[in-house]
């Protein structure tokens, strides 16, 4: 393949957004109200329809009669390159807003520099994204805020899971061979650079939401090379199986 | 966490810069912030709207539907109350 690393960069980009598009989408009919669950379908939908751009794109560089629906459904789960953090269960509602939140922060952060990529087909997926994400961002921050400073219980689930989701966090900023290369064609994101803004901004947050900022130092990484979670499998089989079950299959 | 706590707010979207807003239906949420954002997504998604306003529907005073008769019936008669007795200019569209 001629672009290789801009496949691959592409593909870290949209598989994040996939895998927590699903997570979000397994939440349809069993939010905690009527009104959350439509909100976190709603965030799922966005989520898929920015992935549909990023895949199409890369089914163009690829140019070996693979479509986006091949590329989506049909790899195999050390294909994926997704980060550990977007593929964490939906153990309860605070794990669910905790993964959202913290993905959110960095996804927007990433967007408003994605943005300014020499490659216009990125640039403008990017600036048709970031509406969307501003307000999952606004969406996840307000809800960490009603259950920090919620009750009792709220307080001690949502700083549960954000304790247990924290050692995930570091793993956003790891840079891979295609990431390196895409920055210094001025195409990708020198994701290196967001990580002080990310954690000051986090942490604000926390902050407000009378939250602790955790402070452990172990930090867990491989989703970017395909070393996956053992959650991954299990959330691709359901992904997957439609595709699998009728090839080719089509809405 | 169940919703049964949460009051029921009334919501009323502006489909349109110039019109008016009007009532889109009701939802549940913990105060006036959730109740716009939830609105936003159980009502605004498909380019429905341009403003929102929520009211909590304790707040709104309703008529009492066991008065209809004299509240209402009085004026079925009066057929010269409607405007229907000169004609629109089609310039006119909202009316």
């Amino acid at each position: 393949m001629k672009n290789e690393n801009l496949y691959k960069y592409i593909l870290g980009i949209a598989d994040n957004s996939l895998i927590l598009g699903q997570r979000m989408g397994e939440l349809c009919g069993h939010g905690p109200s009527l009104e959350t669950d439509i909100a976190c379908t709603n965030i799922s939908l966005d989520l898929f329809g920015q992935v549909r751009s990023f895949y199409q794109y890369a089914a163009k560089i690829a140019g070996d009669g693979k479509t986006e629906d091949d590329i989506a459904m049909l790899r195999k789960e050390r294909e994926y390159v997704n980060v550990l953090l977007v593929e964490q269960p939906n153990t309860n509602f605070a794990y669910s807003i905790g993964r959202q939140f913290l993905f959110d922060v960095y996804h927007l952060l990433f967007l408003k520099e994605l943005e300014k990529s020499k490659d216009l087909t990125l640039s403008a997926i990017a600036t048709k994204s970031i509406k969307e994400v501003s307000y999952h961002q606004r969406f996840s921050s307000d809800w960490i805020k009603r259950l920090g400073d919620g009750t009792n219980e709220s307080h001690q689930k949502i700083q549960s899971a954000i304790d247990d989701l924290w050692t995930y966090t570091d793993e956003l900023f790891h840079q891979t061979g295609a990431d390196k290369a895409m920055v210094k064609e001025g195409i990708g994101v020198n994701v290196t650079t967001l990580k002080d803004k990310y954690y000051h901004l986090v942490k604000n947050v926390l902050v407000e939401s009378t939250l602790k900022t955790p402070e452990s130092k172990y930090f867990q990484k491989g989703g970017k090379q395909g070393i996956h979670t053992e959650h991954l499998g299990y959330l691709l089989a359901e992904l997957q199986y439609m595709q699998r079950a009728y090839p080719n299959m089509e809405w | 966490m169940g919703t049964k706590n949460w009051p029921l707010w009334e919501i009323f979207v502006r489909s349109k810069n110039g019109l008016e807003h009007r009532h889109f239906g009701s939802l549940h949420a913990a105060d006036a912030e959730m109740a716009i954002e939830n609105a936003r997504d159980v009502y605004t998604r498909r380019n429905e709207g341009v403003s929102i306003w929520v009211v909590e529907s304790k707040n709104i005073t309703a008529s009492n539907p066991e008065h209809n008769g004299e509240m209402f019936e009085p004026a079925q008669d009066k057929v010269y109350r409607h405007p229907t007795f000169y004609e629109l200019p089609d310039e006119v569209k909202y009316m």
